[in-house]
C-alpha cells in the first residue's frame, strides 16, 4: 500500500500561541488561579477573625502591605475578567426562547451585568460605603 | 518520473474483490434511500454503497426549494399528474409519473419521520409552498436547504443500518456485464489507488447528472455523468439527453443556484426598463406584485422563463452588469423577515459572490445549466434494459420529467425511485444462477489493463484541461437554449473530434495516492460520453418541445416526435440513435398554458 | 460588459505525497485570478494552468458541501467561501489541522466519521406511528428550537479549531455532538437516553472546556459551542436528579420504541 497518511502532533505545551483566541482562552482559564487564591485568602482571614481579635488585627495590618494590595489588584482584575467572559457565555449556555424566536444573546449576558451592578450595589450598601 | 506508484505497469492481475449482494453507486439521494429500502426490507443483504465522494458531499446537499406531494385539501394526484405532464411538454411516461405522485407524499410523511426538519405551519402540520409550473401549494420545504436538510436526514438514518457497508470515495469505473447480465463494478480506493471489484447480484446507479460538461452550471464539480457513462458503455442506452433544463436564476459570475422560491415566495422578474418581462412571453397578464399567483408569470415553468431570458437578450432589453448581461430578481417587497425565514441562503449567496442585499437590492441574474431530464434509460420500476442493472435519481431518465422537470419533482424521484430501484433490486436476485467468478475477473482485468494504458501512455499530445474547455464551450455554444441544425451539427463532429482526441490525453500525476489528475481525465471520458449522447439527441430531434427549443423547427411535431430518443453506445464511433413510445395513460397531448386566464 | 478585474494571487500551499515524500513541504505558485474569486478559485487556477499534481477536496463552491475545508493562514476555512479580497500578501493554505493528511491538503475524516455514528444522529421516536397516520405534529417554535443545530455540513472545521480535539484525540468533539443535541431537542424524538451513554462521558461533553473556537469558525452558524453548553446543564440536571434527589428519574429515562411501521 502506498498510503502513509501523515499525522501532525499537536505540541502539547506551546499550543495556545498558535492563535489569538487560544491565547485568549488560556487567560481565561488562568485568570482562575487568581480567583481561586482570593478564596484561599478570604478563608484565611476568617481563620484569623475566629482565632481572636489580635489575630484579626495583625490579619487587618497584613492587608495594608503593598504586596497584599498588588494581589488584591490583580485579584479583582483577574475575577472582573471572568465574570465578564462568565456572562457572555451564559447567551450560549442558556438560550431563551420566546415563541420563534430567541432571546437575542446581549439581551441575556446584558442582564447578568445587570443583576450584578444591583447585587454589588446592594452589597456595596451594606458594607456602609454609602 | 520515479516509478514508485506506477503499480499498474507491473505484470499481473491486481484487483481485490469484495462480495456483496446489492451495489449502489452513488450515495447522494438516491442511492442512499436505495441502500436504506434495501436493508429494512431485507436484514440480511449485504449492501455496498460505493461513492466517489463521502455521502454528505453529494449534490444533493445543494437542492434549495422543495419536494412536491400532494398532502393538502385542497389539492388532488389529478392535478399534480396534469401538473408534471403538461410541465414536461407531454413526454413523460404516463404510468410513471402515476406512480410518482401516489409514492411521493409517502416518502416524504417517511422523511418527515426519520426526522427531516421540514418548516411547519402553525398547527404543527407540515407546510407547503408555491412553485414554478405547479398549480398548488405542494412544495415541502426546509427553508431554502431542502436538499440539504433530505441528504442529511438519509445519510443520518442510514447509520443505523449495519448491514449498509459504505465504500466512501472509491471512484466507480466499469460495469461487469457477464451472461447478459450486470453482476457488479470495478471501482477505485481513491486514497490508495488500488483496484477492487465488487461482485453483486444486482448494481443500481445513483450517481447523479453531468451538468459539468457546461461551463456555466449550478452543478457541482461531482457532476460528470460516471454512472451515465458507465451504464451507456456496458450497452444501456441513454434516453433523452437532449432535454437540459436550464435554471432561470443563476448568480452571473458563479453559476450558482437562486432557488425558485424566491419567486414561490413573490420575487418578481424585471428587465433593464422595470418591465416584468415575462408578461411578454405567454406568461401574464401581469399579477400584483407580491401576490404570486400559481402557473402564471414568475411562477411559469423553468424551461419557458428560461427562454424569456434568451429574447429578452436579443431585444436588447437585459441590464448590461460587470457579470455580463442579466436581467433583474426583485424581492425587496418581500421585507427582511420573511426572507430571513424563508431565503436565508439566497441572501446570504447574493451578498457574499456578488455584495448584493436582496432585502435592498434587486439581484442581476440569469439562466445556468441545472438538470439533465435525460439519463439512463429505466422503466416504473426503475430497471433498465439491462438486467440486473438498475437506476434512479438525475442520472436516469424513468421519463417522469419528461421536456423540462418542474421545480420540486426531482428531489422526491430520488426518494420515490431510489427506492423502487431496491424493491427491484431484491426481487431480481431471487433464484439467480450463480455468477462466473474467471468471466468476472476477466472483466475486471479490462479495467486494469485501460487505467495501466493510461498510466504508462507516452504518445500523450491533448492536455486534460484543453480538451475539458472545448468540450464546455462546444455545449454552450451549440446546444445552449435555442438550437439550431447548423450549430448542432458542428456540435456532433465538434464532440465526435473530442472523444477520438482523448484518447490521446495525457496524464500527468501517475502516483497512488488521492490523484485527482487521474479522476479528472476519468470523469472527462465520462463527460464526453454523455455530450455525444446529447448532441446526438438533439440534433435528431427536429422540433422544439419543453427545453430543447430549436430555432429552425419552433413548433411541437407529436406526429414524428412524440417518442423518447435513445442513444446506443458504439464505441468510438458515432453513437446509433433509436426512438421509444411515450407512455400516454389519460393524458392526450394539449397545449401548455401559463397564462393567467388558464383555468 | 465590462471586465471583473484580475489580480495576482500568491500561494504558499503544503505539498505532501506518500508515494514520493517523506515530509510536508511548501510550495510556492503565483496565478492571475478575478479579483470577486474565491482561494478554491485560485487553486483551481493553479491546477488547471500551473501544477495539476496538486490536489485537494471540492465540488460545490456555495458552502453547503462541506468538502473544500482547509486552513487558510492557520485559519480553518471553506475555501470555496473565503473571498480573495479579504487578503494580502501571500496567503498561506494547508490541510485542515487535527487530521492525517492523505495527501496535499486531502485529509482523512475516518475518526470524524466513526465518532458521528456512535452519537446515533437520528429519529429515535418518542410513540412509534405508521406513515398512513401522517406526520409528527411539531410546531414552529419546536422546529427553531433545533433548526439551527441542523445546519451542520460536516464540514470538519470545528474540530480543525478545537484545541481539546487536537490534545485529547478521543474527544467526540463539537460537530458530532452538537447533532445529538439537535436530536435530543427535536420534539419528535425520545432517544436521548441512548445517546447520553456516548455523549455524557469524560470523551464526550465533559472534555470541552469552551474554548469556543468551534463556534467561531463555523461556516454555518451552528454554534456547536452553545449546543455543548446545554448539553453539559442537562447531563448536570440528570446527575442531581438522579444522585440527590431519592427517588428521583431524570428526563433521561424516557423510553424509546422501535419503529415498526416504517415503509421500506
Amino acid at each position: 500500500m502506498s498510503r502513509r497518511p501523515l499525522v501532525r502532533e499537536v505540541p502539547p505545551t506551546t499550543w495556545y500561541f498558535r492563535q489569538p483566541r487560544y491565547m485568549r482562552y488560556m487567560s481565561r482559564e488562568i485568570t482562575s488561579i487568581f480567583v481561586g487564591a482570593y478564596c484561599m485568602f478570604l478563608v484565611v482571614g476568617l481563620q484569623r477573625l475566629a482565632a481572636g481579635p489580635s489575630a484579626w488585627e495583625g490579619f487587618l495590618q497584613a492587608l495594608t502591605s503593598p504586596a497584599s494590595i498588588v494581589f488584591q489588584f490583580l485579584a479583582l482584575v483577574a475575577a472582573v475578567y471572568h465574570a465578564a467572559t462568565w456572562f457572555n457565555a451564559t447567551q450560549k449556555a442558556m438560550p431563551v426562547q420566546i415563541g420563534e424566536d430567541f432571546v437575542p444573546g446581549n439581551v441575556i449576558s446584558g442582564a447578568h451585568y445587570v443583576a450584578w451592578a444591583v447585587l454589588s450595589v446592594v452589597i456595596l450598601h451594606l458594607a456602609g460605603v454609602f | 518520473m520515479p516509478a514508485r506508484g506506477q503499480r499498474y505497469l507491473t505484470d499481473g492481475f491486481n484487483v481485490d474483490t469484495i462480495s456483496t449482494d446489492v451495489a449502489i453507486i452513488g450515495a447522494g439521494g438516491a442511492g442512499l434511500r436505495a441502500a436504506i429500502a434495501l436493508a429494512k426490507t431485507d436484514p440480511a443483504l449485504r449492501i455496498a454503497l460505493i461513492s466517489k465522494v463521502y455521502p454528505m458531499r453529494s449534490h444533493t446537499c445543494a437542492a434549495e426549494g422543495g419536494a412536491a406531494g400532494v398532502i393538502k385539501p385542497d389539492d388532488s394526484f389529478d392535478l399534480h399528474f396534469d401538473d408534471t405532464v403538461g410541465g414536461g411538454d407531454w413526454l413523460s411516461d404516463q404510468d410513471c409519473v402515476e406512480y410518482f405522485i401516489h409514492e411521493a407524499p409517502k416518502e416524504l410523511q417517511q422523511l418527515e419521520h426519520w426526522g427531516c426538519p421540514w418548516n411547519r405551519e402553525a398547527d404543527g402540520s407540515v407546510a407547503v409552498r408555491p412553485f414554478g409550473g405547479m398549480k398548488k401549494k405542494r412544495t415541502w420545504f426546509a427553508a431554502d436547504k431542502s436538499g440539504f436538510h433530505i441528504l442529511h436526514t438519509l445519510f443520518q438514518t442510514s447509520l443505523r443500518f449495519p448491514s449498509i457497508t459504505r465504500y466512501d470515495e472509491y471512484y466507480a469505473l466499469d460495469l461487469l456485464v457477464d451472461d447478459g447480465r450486470c453482476q457488479g463494478v470495478t471501482a477505485m480506493e481513491m486514497r490508495s489507488g488500488q483496484l477492487r471489484q465488487f461482485h453483486a447480484k444486482a448494481v443500481i446507479i445513483a450517481g447523479g447528472g453531468a451538468g459539468r460538461m457546461f461551463p456555466f452550471s449550478t452543478n457541482g464539480a461531482i457532476k460528470t455523468g460516471d454512472g451515465m457513462a458507465m451504464a451507456y458503455r456496458a450497452g444501456a442506452p441513454l434516453k433523452d439527453m437532449e432535454f437540459i433544463q436550464y435554471h432561470p436564476t443563476g448568480l452571473p459570475n458563479t453559476g450558482s443556484l437562486l432557488t425558485e422560491a424566491c419567486r414561490g415566495e413573490g420575487g418578481i422578474m424585471v428587465n433593464k426598463h422595470g418591465r416584468r418581462y415575462l408578461q411578454d412571453y405567454g406568461m401574464g397578464p401581469e399579477t400584483p406584485v407580491g401576490q404570486p399567483q400559481l402557473k402564471t408569470m414568475e411562477l411559469g415553468p423553468r424551461d419557458r422563463v428560461s427562454q424569456a431570458y434568451w429574447h429578452e437578450l436579443q431585444k436588447g432589453n437585459t441590464v448590461t452588469t460587470k457579470w455580463g448581461e442579466c436581467v433583474l430578481l426583485d424581492m425587496r417587497h418581500l421585507g427582511e423577515k420573511k426572507i430571513n425565514e424563508r431565503l436565508p441562503l439566497v441572501r446570504e449567496l447574493a451578498s457574499s459572490f456578488l455584495g448584493i442585499d436582496i432585502v435592498k437590492d434587486p439581484v442581476p441574474i440569469r439562466p445556468v445549466v441545472h438538470y439533465m431530464m435525460g439519463g439512463i434509460s429505466t422503466n416504473t420500476t426503475a430497471a433498465t434494459p439491462l438486467p440486473g442493472l438498475f437506476a434512479a435519481g438525475e442520472c436516469a431518465c424513468v421519463s417522469l420529467n419528461g421536456a423540462n422537470r418542474l421545480g420540486s419533482n426531482s428531489l422526491v424521484e430520488l426518494l420515490v425511485f431510489g427506492r423502487r430501484a431496491a424493491l427491484s433490486a431484491i426481487e431480481h436476485i431471487q433464484g439467480l444462477p450463480a455468477a462466473n467468478a474467471a468471466a468476472l475477473n476477466a472483466r475486471a482485468e479490462e479495467t486494469q489493463l485501460r487505467i495501466r494504458e493510461l498510466f504508462s501512455r507516452t504518445d500523450g499530445t491533448e492536455s486534460l484541461y484543453g480538451l475539458r474547455k472545448e468540450m464546455m464551450d462546444t455545449m454552450e455554444k451549440n446546444v445552449g437554449i435555442y438550437r439550431t441544425e447548423e450549430g448542432l451539427q458542428e456540435g456532433v463532429s465538434k464532440i465526435h473530434e473530442l472523444r477520438q482526441r482523448y484518447r490521446r490525453v495525457i496524464l500527468t500525476d501517475r502516483t497512488n495516492v488521492f490523484n485527482t489528475d487521474l479522476f479528472q481525465v476519468l470523469e472527462l471520458g465520462s463527460m464526453l460520453d454523455c455530450a455525444e449522447a446529447v448532441t446526438v439527441g438533439a440534433l435528431a430531434r427536429k422540433e422544439s418541445r419543453g427545453s430543447h427549443q430549436r430555432l429552425d423547427y419552433t413548433e411541437r411535431d407529436d406526429r414524428n416526435f412524440l417518442r423518447h430518443t435513445m442513444v446506443h453506445h458504439q464505441g468510438l464511433d458515432v453513437p446509433r440513435v433509436d426512438y421509444l413510445d411515450v407512455v400516454i395513460t389519460k393524458s392526450p397531448p394539449g397545449v401548455r398554458d401559463y397564462s393567467g386566464d388558464h383555468k | 460588459m465590462t471586465q471583473m478585474k484580475q489580480r495576482q494571487v500568491q500561494l504558499e500551499v503544503l505539498r505532501y505525497n506518500p508515494d514520493t515524500d517523506t515530509e510536508a513541504h511548501f510550495q510556492r505558485y503565483e496565478v492571475s485570478c478575478n479579483e470577486e474569486g474565491v482561494v478554491l478559485d485560485a487553486l483551481n487556477k493553479v491546477k488547471e494552468t500551473v501544477d495539476p499534481t496538486l490536489n485537494y477536496r471540492w465540488s460545490c463552491h456555495m458552502a453547503v458541501c462541506g468538502s473544500c475545508g482547509m486552513m487558510i493562514n492557520g485559519e480553518p476555512k471553506l475555501s470555496c467561501h473565503t473571498f480573495l479580497r479579504d487578503y494580502e500578501g501571500v496567503i498561506r493554505v494547508e490541510p485542515l489541522a487535527h487530521f492525517p493528511i492523505e495527501r496535499d491538503l486531502v485529509t482523512a475524516p475516518d475518526d470524524f466519521m466513526e465518532k458521528l455514528k456512535r452519537v446515533k444522529p437520528y429519529l429515535i421516536p418518542k410513540k412509534k406511528k405508521p406513515i398512513s397516520e401522517g406526520e409528527y405534529k411539531q410546531t414552529p417554535a419546536q422546529l427553531m428550537k433545533f433548526r439551527q443545530y441542523s445546519m451542520c455540513i460536516n464540514c470538519m472545521l470545528c474540530y480543525a479549531a478545537c484545541p481539546e480535539y487536537g490534545l485529547t484525540p478521543k474527544f467526540i468533539g463539537p460537530a458530532a455532538l452538537t447533532l445529538a443535541h439537535r436530536y435530543n431537542i427535536d420534539s419528535r424524538d425520545g432517544g436521548r437516553k441512548e445517546r447520553q451513554e456516548v455523549v455524557a462521558t469524560a470523551e464526550g461533553v465533559w472534555d470541552c472546556t469552551f474554548v469556543g473556537a468551534c463556534s467561531e469558525v463555523c461556516p454555518a452558524h451552528v454554534d456547536p459551542a452553545s449546543a455543548l453548553q446545554q448539553m453539559k446543564i442537562t447531563s448536570s440536571i440528570d446527575w442531581i436528579v438522579e444522585h440527590l434527589i431519592p427517588g428521583g428519574k431524570s428526563a433521561r429515562d424516557t423510553v424509546s420504541r422501535e419503529d415498526a411501521g416504517d415503509i421500506s
